[in-house]
């Protein structure tokens, strides 16, 4: 139960994608309460990525992990009933239109901030494989051709499982 | 566009096509099914409610889901839409995360799985960076940018605190009339 509330006051705040948040989820079941290891926490994070779906939902995994069925319907369930009611509520007042004042100052005001801790999360994820060259070699790799190309994520993934089978990280 | 109603099955159909095609990003497979096979919104609309959803709390692509899913068929086609989209991709993680348990200890699969935190590492920070190339260049949302990474991936402090004490200040510094 404090699963779920804890990942349901994190839910309600994800502006930006489940990634902002990632740094607290973190902080919660590998700091504070030892639920999952630190290298199973990015391992999760990382299966997940070469699942179909929205990209949010390897806090399934996370949940799972930590405390079996009933752990990934509380994170699941935390991150999804927010924003199923934020998107209905948004819905339900027309809010059509991406311009409001508030929304304006939501979207260009918060933004530096959700992209601050998406940068941590990135880091985070980093940190886990310990502080080894040719991990952050691997990472840049990955970040040049995501950000130059559009090869579809799931080879790079593979690529990179690939490199770590052969020994190169 | 056409505004007519959807039935729910209708929806939870188009909608579990989408979630079970989405490799490496559910947004491409959104825009390619509704707007260019099935024409249910225009592009315009499709972009206008990616905005909306960025500033929704939570998954992005989920929240334009529970919003078309509404638009489509009410409710009960906001839900059909989100469970369309989620079961056939929460399946697949679930029999993922049962492997893993099982299987996570052996040597081979933990080199993998380390190449694959790598690029994952990769991959968010280069979604970070390219957003981050269209924020304004002036000092204040750099400012904010470098307060909220260092306080909660340096200082390691409560999200919930390093937000609640930025963001109004974010806000505000852009607030406009």
């Amino acid at each position: 139960m404090q699963l779920f509330w804890h990942f349901l006051l994190l839910g309600c705040v994800a502006v930006g994608g489940v990634s902002t948040v990632m740094p607290d989820m973190y902080r919660y079941v590998v700091d504070e309460n030892a639920m999952v290891s630190a290298r199973q926490f990015s391992d999760l994070y990382a299966l997940a990525q070469a699942a179909p779906g929205p990209n949010a939902l390897w806090v399934t995994l996370l949940g799972l992990q930590a405390q079996g069925w009933l752990g990934a319907l509380a994170t699941t369930l935390g991150i999804l009933v927010p924003a199923t009611a934020f998107s209905l509520l948004a819905s339900t007042l027309h809010a059509r239109h991406a311009d409001a004042p508030l929304a304006l100052a939501v979207r260009r005001g918060l933004a530096p901030v959700a992209l601050g801790f998406m940068l941590a999360s990135g880091w985070l994820l980093l940190r886990s494989i310990g502080h080894d060259w040719r991990g952050y070699l691997i990472a840049l790799v990955a970040l040049v051709l995501a950000m130059g190309t559009r090869l579809n994520p799931l080879w790079l993934l593979a690529a990179g499982a690939a490199a770590g089978m052969a020994g190169l990280i | 566009m056409s505004e007519a109603q959807k039935s729910a099955r209708e929806i939870f159909l188009t909608f579990t096509r989408i979630g079970a095609s989405g490799f490496g990003g559910v947004n491409f497979w959104i825009r390619r099914v509704l707007v260019q096979e099935k024409r249910w919104i225009t592009d315009r609309e499709y972009l206008e409610g990616l905005a909306l959803g960025q500033i929704l709390p939570g998954p992005n692509v989920y929240n334009l889901t529970v919003m078309l899913g509404y638009r489509f068929g009410g409710v009960r086609g906001a839900l059909a839409a989100a469970g369309g989209l989620l079961g056939a991709p929460l399946a697949m993680l679930l029999v993922l995360g049962v492997l893993y348990q099982h299987y996570s200890a052996l040597p081979v699969l933990q080199r993998a799985l380390a190449g694959m935190i790598a690029v994952a590492a990769g991959l968010l920070l280069a979604n970070a960076l390219s957003l981050a190339a269209a924020l304004p260049r002036r000092v204040r949302p750099w400012g904010f940018l470098v307060l909220a990474f260092a306080g909660v991936g340096v200082m390691r402090w409560p999200l919930l605190y390093v937000m609640g004490v930025l963001a109004p200040f974010a806000m505000a510094s852009v607030w406009r009339r």
